[in-house]
């Protein structure tokens, strides 16, 4: 049953679905496939994270978080298919093998990476859940919110944590909840609700798309953390490495200001470790199982976390916000990255 | 004429009396106002209201539709100068509204599909069509892998990508496809449900009831996050793919109820006279019983075919964005802000022009069919 | 005789052409095929969940829910459970589809007599409506509803007030509750006497009618009884109810009872759509009843008040109900759309929220579709009850 199965589904499978030995690992399927599915989010996207162009091209940090694997992988950015994922499938999407990684502001959480069975590599971006209010409401702190509405998405950390921070605080709460963030910020912009909350990040990007963004104010409080970050299935260890190492190789690049405008240059660098990373020297890659210029490509084609930080979300873009928490460690921020060794 | 009226009928012997015409109250015009709009006193206070409603109604929205509208071309909503419609968005946001993200340059294919598709249903369905036979052929057997390689790509077309499929297009290819897939297996169930086998018949009939009595949105649920859990590691299907199972399987279930009824309207002689030429069960359902069957379901098909084609917007809930969907995200670009309304209009406009024609359609079918049939 | 000659005839037929064999081996087949299917469905999710470390199982529905939800008939607070979460949908959907229902009975009533109306225009108009809103996807139609037309209503601080009691807003209906006091009881128990006598009186009538054909207004003199009695002792005794009403307070209204937005868009949106559909039937029904059903009982002399009443709707009926049912059963189904809107019922709280906190999705839609599956065949059967008691009229 099961190959009759199989055999009727294969025409369909070879071009609509994907299929492999059910032990290959997820970089053999990747690159049999020669192409990396990476779910981000949709269907809309999220402005400066992973939104599509009229053309449907992507861009977004998240997005630059995919093409950064693709690179390491493939050595080719663009060899990405996206999967525009909404709240509720992510998890499921990944779960089931339809695509490869998850990087779509999904918050790492102790239940997701056990009951989900998912495993959290990274943090691309340290997130806090806010809130935002219309300045004529004339409220200054997220304190005095006691029986206000508020408009929030569901399907997302944030619906709990806004139900406990308004516990903890003894302040009553009217929550009208949503399917989608769109859905949610509409009917916001509309007055149904006092406040808008999710992701701080998420409310600077939804700011930009409401009627008269200058007349609605971000509150100070941040209720909660929301590590953003790439997530893989639990127990895929080599592919989790080398997600893990592919952002890694972002950061260290930023560390050591190594551009897209110039890593040809640091190739013939001094520096042990630079010559490492760039695969100059040892077989750093071959230890990840790919090749030993994935960070070259990846620093080359998609830039350094700094570059993408600007590029997508920073102070030039119509999110503009500041690094703040994202900032390297050495500059007060909590971006740190092990050392390639 | 007038001096006719003018004298009394005393004035004309008998049997000389000429033809009158009758009074002005119960002919012409103002007869059938009379009739039509105040026959009783109860009556004419309806029509007044409702003359009064038409009143505050009708001007507002012709002017808020056409008059007022802007018409013009343009890039933002501060063009919406107008008070009207804003069809200038439409008009901005067509492309992406009929093609979704499909490559601009490869739109050509969408068109020619749907053309041929066109022309071949219309083959089959136009009366007295020479070829009918070959246009049915067509588009049963060639066509579904005609489109597949048009949409999709392949053979030197270059592929593009489903999550690129969006608008009106994708609309059509849910509708179209759910139906076309919905039409077989509903048959099947429908034999199955009238099989004297107790075990298919149970089988069938808990699958119809289950599917009839569970919403749509909840089946794509399924679809979208419990059916790639159903299938072994490492094989997984593509969205869309998904979409159009659950589409197809909860269309199956209604074609299934329609089809049975068109199979009890066939008379018990013809399966008495198909068996006693010694056909078969499968041969005397596919030559005798099943052909006057399906006709006589057509409307049935047709308006189930309705239903699906309204319903396929609930695909918004995996994240495929069809018409309804596009033209809602048109509104949520902060340069289109706030002009649902239009959106909405134009929408409901599409789907009424295709909807009402196509229901307008299966009525005349079933006026025709009716005839033939009525005992 | 007879058995022994086909007993013969049976066994010179092969086995693969009895009929019975074949009729067995078929449904073996089917059966072994059904059972694989399963099989194949089955042990892939479990070993699914097995691999990648997904909880299962019904253990979740005890765990503390936490979240909110903005419209609960039932207690529900951030301590109640995942359960509760379900109880609240499950109730909020039957609230909605039980108001949908009745609104759109009437209104679809209302429009099939109207097509039906000798006046032209009424005809005409009710046809518009009827192919206007048949022919407009109901999302759309739900959409318009809630984004197109509630939100352009005034904020909180510039409410529609009606009287000072009624306030209508973004946010919704605010309308003063009442609060029971114990002064309440002898209005209760007037009201249950009131009830009571009705009956007696309308049997009464019933049996008096039949023995001597004299007619006795027993509607209203059975509504005076149930509205009157109550009424008048309120009067005299005082009706012993608190008010609650609504007061600005803060950013929202306080006090009395709120109808949020997504339930009046959504009970709008649903009886409008489905109002079209029934409207159909009506007519169809109508249609059905032959004219000279209706010559015959005026030629017996019956007014023509009674005629309707009494003649052509109770044939009427007959055709109406099944396909009355079908749309009950589609207004629940299509209550689902309510996610779309915001309106927190069966699938948004429960097949939504609950499933993305769980992460417990198969557990989730399961119980999603076994409670549609219950009130599917719950309103089905009732339908198919009321039904056999409308035929039965038949002689």
């Amino acid at each position: 049953m099961k190959h009759l199965k199989l055999l009727a589904a294969g025409a369909v499978i070879a071009t609509f679905g994907g299929i492999a030995a059910a032990d290959a690992t997820t970089l053999e399927q990747v690159t049999s496939r020669g192409q990396l599915v990476c779910g981000v989010n949709g269907p809309a996207g999220l402005t400066g994270f992973g939104v599509p162009d009229d053309q449907g091209n992507w861009t977004g940090l998240d997005v630059d978080m995919c093409r950064a694997v693709a690179a390491a992988v493939l050595g080719d950015a663009t060899k990405v298919k996206f999967v525009p994922l909404g709240s509720k499938e992510r998890f499921t999407a990944l779960q089931s093998g339809e695509i490869d990684m998850l990087a779509r502001n999904s918050t790492w959480t102790l239940s997701r990476d056990t009951d989900l069975g998912l495993d959290f590599v990274a943090v691309n971006y340290y997130d806090g859940q806010g809130f935002m209010v219309r300045k004529d409401l004339g409220v200054a702190s997220a304190k005095e919110l006691g029986g206000a509405t508020v408009c929030v998405q569901t399907g997302t950390t944030t619906e709990k944590n806004l139900a406990d921070y308004f516990r903890t605080n003894s302040l009553e709460l009217k929550s009208v909840v949503f399917e989608t963030a769109d859905q949610a910020r509409q009917a916001y912009d509309e007055g149904r609700c006092d406040a808008y909350t999710t992701d701080a990040s998420g409310l600077a990007a939804e700011r930009t798309q409401l009627k008269d963004p200058g007349n609605n104010v971000i509150l100070p409080e941040i209720i909660s953390k929301e590590p953003l970050g790439p997530a893989v299935r639990h127990g895929d260890n080599q592919w989790g490495d080398i997600v893990r190492w592919s952002f890694n190789a972002m950061i260290i690049g930023e560390e050591f200001g190594i551009t897209q405008a110039n890593v040809d240059e640091n190739k013939s660098s001094d520096n042990p470790e630079i010559r490492r990373l760039l695969g100059v020297e040892d077989e750093m890659g071959k230890m990840l199982g790919i090749s030993n210029e994935w960070a070259y490509n990846i620093l080359k084609q998609v830039g350094n976390y700094g570059e993408s930080f600007e590029r997508n979300v920073g102070l030039k873009t119509p999110l503009g916000l500041a690094r703040g928490l994202n900032e390297l460690w050495s500059k007060g921020g909590l971006q740190y990255a092990a050392p390639v060794r | 004429m007038s001096n006719i009226e003018a004298r009394t009928t005393s004035e004309f012997p008998p049997g000389q009396h000429p033809d009158m015409p009758p009074p002005v109250a119960t002919s012409g015009v103002v007869g059938w106002v009379r009739q039509n709009l105040f026959p009783t006193p109860l009556n004419a206070i309806a029509t007044l209201l409702a003359l009064y409603a038409l009143y505050l109604v009708l001007p507002p929205l012709l002017n808020w539709l056409i008059f007022d509208a802007n018409w013009q071309e343009g890039t933002s909503r501060a063009d919406c100068v107008r008070e009207g419609a804003c069809w200038t968005m439409i008009r901005a946001r067509f492309g992406q509204l009929m093609y979704g993200f499909y490559p601009v340059d490869q739109r050509w294919r969408v068109d020619v599909a749907f053309i041929l598709q066109f022309v071949a249903i219309a083959g089959v369905l136009i009366e007295g069509m020479p070829g009918k036979r070959w246009f049915a052929l067509f588009l049963f057997l060639v066509y579904p892998f005609l489109a597949y390689l048009l949409f999709y790509g392949g053979f030197g077309l270059v592929e593009v990508d489903t999550s690129l499929w969006g608008g009106l297009m994708l609309t059509l290819i849910l509708a179209t496809t759910g139906i076309a897939a919905s039409l077989p297996i509903g048959v099947v169930l429908a034999l199955g449900r009238r099989s004297h086998m107790p075990v298919i018949r149970i089988a069938t009939v808990a699958f119809i009831e289950f599917v009839r009595g569970v919403p749509l949105i909840t089946v794509l649920f399924m679809a979208s996050v419990i059916f790639p859990l159903f299938l072994p590691e490492g094989m997984s299907f593509d969205k869309l793919v998904r979409a159009l199972v659950g589409i197809s399987l909860f269309a199956a279930a209604y074609m299934a109820e329609v089809i049975r009824g068109g199979l009890q309207a066939i008379p018990r002689g013809q399966y008495e006279g198909a068996m006693s030429l010694g056909l078969g069960y499968w041969k005397m359902n596919a030559f005798v019983i099943l052909p006057q069957a399906l006709r006589i379901s057509i409307p049935g098909i047709v308006n189930s075919f309705i239903g699906l084609f309204m319903d396929t917007n609930l695909v918004l809930i995996m994240g495929l964005i069809e018409l309804l969907g596009m033209a809602q995200s048109a509104t949520r670009d902060p340069d289109w802000l706030g002009q649902i309304n239009t959106a909405l209009a134009f929408v409901s406009l599409v789907y009424f022009s295709f909807c009402f024609s196509m229901s307008r359609y299966s009525q005349y079918l079933e006026r025709k069919l009716h005839t033939g049939y009525r005992r | 005789m007879a058995a022994s000659a086909e007993r013969s005839v049976a066994s010179a037929v092969p086995i693969w052409q009895n009929r019975t064999a074949r009729s067995i081996f078929y449904q073996a087949v089917v059966l072994g095929l059904l059972v694989l299917l399963a099989y194949f469905f089955i042990s892939n999710t479990a070993a699914n969940l097995a691999k990648r470390g997904i909880a299962s199982g019904f253990g979740f529905l005890n765990n503390v829910a936490g979240f909110d939800i903005s419209f609960h008939l039932v207690d529900y607070d951030l301590q109640s459970t995942y359960g509760d979460a379900l109880v609240i949908g499950i109730l909020n959907t039957l609230l909605v589809s039980a108001l949908g229902i009745v609104l759109a009975t009437i209104l679809g009533f209302i429009i099939g007599m109207a097509r039906l109306s000798r006046n032209w225009l009424i005809a005409k108009l009710a046809a518009v409506y009827v192919d206007g809103i048949r022919n407009v996807p109901l999302l759309a139609q739900l959409i318009f509803w809630y984004f197109g037309v509630l939100s352009t209503l005034p904020g909180v601080k510039q409410s529609l007030s009606i009287l000072d009691t009624f306030y209508l807003n973004q946010r919704g209906l605010f309308m003063p509750t009442p609060g029971f006091g114990p002064g309440f009881w002898p209005v209760a128990v007037m009201f249950g006497i009131g009830v009571a006598a009705a009956i007696v009186v309308s049997r009464w009538a019933r049996r008096r009618q039949m023995a001597t054909g004299q007619q006795f207004p027993s509607i209203r003199v059975g509504l005076a009884l149930v509205f009157g009695l109550p009424i008048l002792t309120g009067l005299v005794a005082g009706f012993g109810i608190d008010w609650s009403y609504p007061e600005l307070k803060g950013f929202n209204f306080a006090g009395g009872t709120q109808i949020i937005p997504e339930l009046i868009a959504l009970t709008l949106g649903l009886s409008i759509y489905t109002a079209a559909f029934i409207a159909e039937i009506v007519r169809s029904g109508i249609m059905a009843v032959s004219h000279g059903q209706t010559e015959a009982a005026l030629a017996l002399g019956l007014r023509r008040k009674h005629v309707s009443r009494l003649v052509i709707l109770p044939q009427a009926l007959r055709v109406i109900v099944p396909p009355l049912t079908s749309q009950y059963l589609n207004l629940t189904k299509n209550s689902s759309l309510a996610v779309f809107i915001g309106y927190p019922e069966l699938v948004a709280v429960f097949a939504g929220t609950t499933l993305n906190q769980t992460g417990q999705a198969v557990e989730t839609i399961v119980i999603t579709m076994a409670v549609y599956l219950a009130i599917s065949l719950a309103i089905s059967a009732f339908m198919n009850w009321y039904n056999r008691r409308v035929a039965l009229v038949e002689r």
